[in-house]
């Protein structure tokens, strides 16, 4: 299998639906001309031309609603945000309008669109542009949510994002683009959404992360393996819906969960599944449930102080040792 | 137009209020009202050249039975029949019937709240709205989706939309996926001139333009947003002249008028169709009712008020299609007790009419739902 980046993964993710459904078509903020801000469309216009892959004004709320009403209208449009930062500005199109249309129509008009682009944190740029936002629209029923961690998962939940027919939450992670791993090259490679993916097998303590935490986690696990400690690392992949079944199972397995994520806590996804874990495994937990959260804070410009606001494989080490009562 | 609408009042002028809940105002001049009622109906009678009898009394048919559809929605509102806001479109009607009547029937068709009249005069039975309006099973929505949420895909009416302006970015992309399969199909997209303010108005008149998307933006102008006038919430008044700011055709209509409507808008579906160009349409009209069926509407004058009510559109066609001979007063009165029975079959239809199971609650939220226990 190739080695490739996760940027380049998702190129070609978008290049084969693009080739594979006439009915696909992607736009955005400088997805065409310019190759995207992140490179992640690089040569797409040139192959598919301008009616396939369009270059919109800045004007979020506005292309989020056209594709949308393209939707409903027989296409399947892959909507790039430049990051997920500038999807606030389309918030009542994506929740409003894409999640709510089945439901209110009665069942007919369901939107079959992936709104794509780069979330959680980037390389300082303060508090605007740096942000995890998947707990606002795991939140609303009707959106499906997706993080990838692996260049593979990347590739193959893209592909199954854009085949599927419902609005899709696809958020990559800015940090994470040049990422490298293994990627089958068949053209029907696919990973099915709402299915969790065990990273790593282990005995003692479960840590559950996705996105940028998941490298943390199994960085983590390494060293404790070190120290004596098996840890099993759970990537959910997709929040909503979540696989609550396979953290369940691992929890009963290992009796301890440490719950990774750069997001903020409060109304986190990792309240969620804490919660979830408190109603359906109690009587296996041997230690409360351990979160490790981004800060609560507007992430901060300054390196030494946006160091502080992301998790790091310290800090999960220190919860995992916590959980299994070692210090 | 605007200098003929009264002043804003302030709080402290409460007072002023008279018995019938609406501002007093000074005398109605009613010889004026009568000329301007005769002045609109000069131009009427100037339109009607080329048009069968057939299409016209069709046309005033719709029209009436959308304001015995509406009329009736207010009473068993009232009576509790129904919940949640209603919009009724009463005053309003020509400019559904007109401008539906100028389009295809394959064409997609995408409005407001204020959805009644025109997913009727799309072509969706009086049956299913009133069902929906019961929140019954029947309903277009399967009673999911109540006043507000109208759909019906079988005659392409996509939807009522209930944040002020979210129709339009939507409308616009149904424009695109039109032009996009290499169709000739034409969108026609119904907003208040209060979603003139939002900024999906902006954003996608716009993208059409740029893009040269085969819609048709109507706004219909009835002056007030809830309670809000025109002249307290827009800087530029004259909206059609908006369309200058992203070089698209526009046209101010008589919203009054239901062949005036029908008219710019089939010169609108005219340059979408052939050249697939957008246009924004200002129709000026007026609601008779208030915002909502909880709003008795004291924040207009009942000079304001009595002046429209003389235009009121089915007042001023009919009064025409008896001068021109083409109905006479006993195939009106003929029709509106048909309308009327009409109606009452659809409110018979809707009560008797089946709940939704419980079991509709879980669905219709994902098109392809997951089973969290499905593995791979």
């Amino acid at each position: 299998m190739p080695t490739i980046t996760i940027r380049e993964a998702l190129n070609q993710a978008i290049r084969e639906e693009l080739a594979r459904d006439e009915r696909v078509f992607l736009m955005g903020e400088e997805v065409a001309a310019y190759d995207g801000a992140y490179k992640v469309t690089k040569g797409l216009l040139n192959e598919f031309g301008p009616k396939r892959v369009i270059d919109t004004p800045i004007t979020e709320l506005g292309f989020a609603g056209l594709g949308v009403g393209a939707a409903m209208a027989g296409l399947r449009p892959i909507v790039e945000f430049m990051t997920f930062n500038f999807s606030i500005l389309a918030t009542d199109q994506i929740i409003n309008s894409a999640a709510k249309m089945l439901y209110m129509s009665g069942g007919q008009f369901n939107i079959p669109i992936v709104f794509r682009g780069p979330g959680g944190s980037a390389f300082q740029v303060s508090s605007q542009h740096s942000q995890a936002l998947e707990s606002w629209y795991a939140y609303f029923p009707g959106l499906k949510v997706v993080m990838p961690s692996t260049p593979a998962d990347a590739k193959g939940l893209l592909k199954s994002a854009i085949r599927d027919d419902d609005p899709v939450i696809f958020i990559e992670q800015e940090r994470m683009y040049g990422n490298k791993g293994e990627v089958p090259d068949d053209p029907d490679f696919t990973i099915p959404l709402g299915v969790a993916d065990v990273k790593r097998e282990g005995t003692d303590v479960t840590i559950v992360a996705r996105s940028l935490m998941v490298p943390v986690a199994l960085k983590a696990a390494d060293k404790l393996q070190e120290q004596g400690v098996s840890c099993e690392v759970i990537d959910p992949r997709t929040v909503r819906p979540l696989d609550i079944d396979t953290i369940i199972e691992s929890v009963k397995k290992t009796n301890r969960v440490v719950l990774a994520e750069e997001s903020h806590p409060i109304c986190g996804v990792n309240a969620e599944i804490s919660a979830e874990i408190m109603e359906r495994a109690f009587d296996y937990l041997d230690a409360p449930v351990k979160r490790v959260s981004g800060a609560d804070v507007p992430m901060p410009y300054a390196k030494i102080l946006e160091n502080l606001a992301i998790p790091d494989v310290e800090r999960v080490i220190a919860a995992v040792r916590e959980v299994a009562y070692l210090d | 137009m605007s200098k003929q609408t009264a002043e804003p009042r302030s709080a402290a002028g409460a007072e002023e209020k008279s018995s019938t809940g609406v501002l007093d105002d000074p005398e109605v001049d009613r010889q004026a009202l009568k000329q301007d009622h005769d002045t609109a109906k000069q131009k009427q009678k100037e339109r009607l050249a080329g048009l069968e009898s057939e299409t016209l009394i069709e046309l005033y048919r719709q029209m009436l039975l959308i304001r015995r559809f509406e009329e009736k929605s207010a009473e068993v509102y009232s009576a509790g029949k129904i919940g949640g806001f209603c919009h009724l479109y009463i005053g309003q009607e020509a400019v559904a019937v007109g401008a539906l009547s100028a389009i295809r029937k394959d064409d997609y068709v995408l409005t407001s709240y204020r959805e009644h009249g025109q997913a009727i005069a799309k072509g969706m039975s009086p049956e299913s709205v009133m069902a929906e309006l019961y929140g019954k099973a029947t309903g277009c929505s399967k009673g999911k989706g109540g006043s507000m949420h109208m759909f019906d895909k079988e005659v392409n009416f996509l939807g009522g939309h209930a944040i002020v302006g979210g129709q339009i970015p939507l409308a616009t992309g149904v424009a695109f996926a039109a032009k996009y399969q290499n169709t000739d199909k034409v969108t026609l997209c119904f907003f208040g001139e209060a979603a003139v303010n939002q900024g999906a108005f902006h954003e996608s008149l716009n993208m059409a333009q740029l893009w040269k998307l085969p819609c048709i933006y109507m706004c219909e102008n009835n002056q007030y947003g809830m309670g809000t006038s025109l002249e307290r919430a827009m800087s530029l008044r004259d909206i059609a002249q908006k369309a200058c700011a992203y070089e698209m055709a526009s046209e101010f209509v008589d919203g009054m008028d239901v062949l005036a409507v029908r008219e710019a808008t089939a010169r609108a579906v005219e340059r979408a169709r052939k050249e697939s160009l957008p246009t924004l349409l200002e129709v000026r009209t007026y609601r008779f009712m208030g915002h909502s069926m909880s709003d008795p509407g004291n924040y207009r004058t009942r000079a304001e008020i009595e002046k429209y009510q003389e235009r009121d559109p089915l007042k001023l066609f009919s009064s025409t299609l008896k001068e021109e001979k083409i109905v006479d007063d006993k195939t009106l009165q003929q029709m509106d007790s048909e309308i009327k029975e009409q109606v009452e079959r659809a409110v018979r239809f809707a009560e008797e009419s089946p709940l939704p199971a419980p079991e509709e609650l879980y669905t219709d939220i994902y098109a392809n739902p997951i089973d969290p226990s499905h593995k791979s």
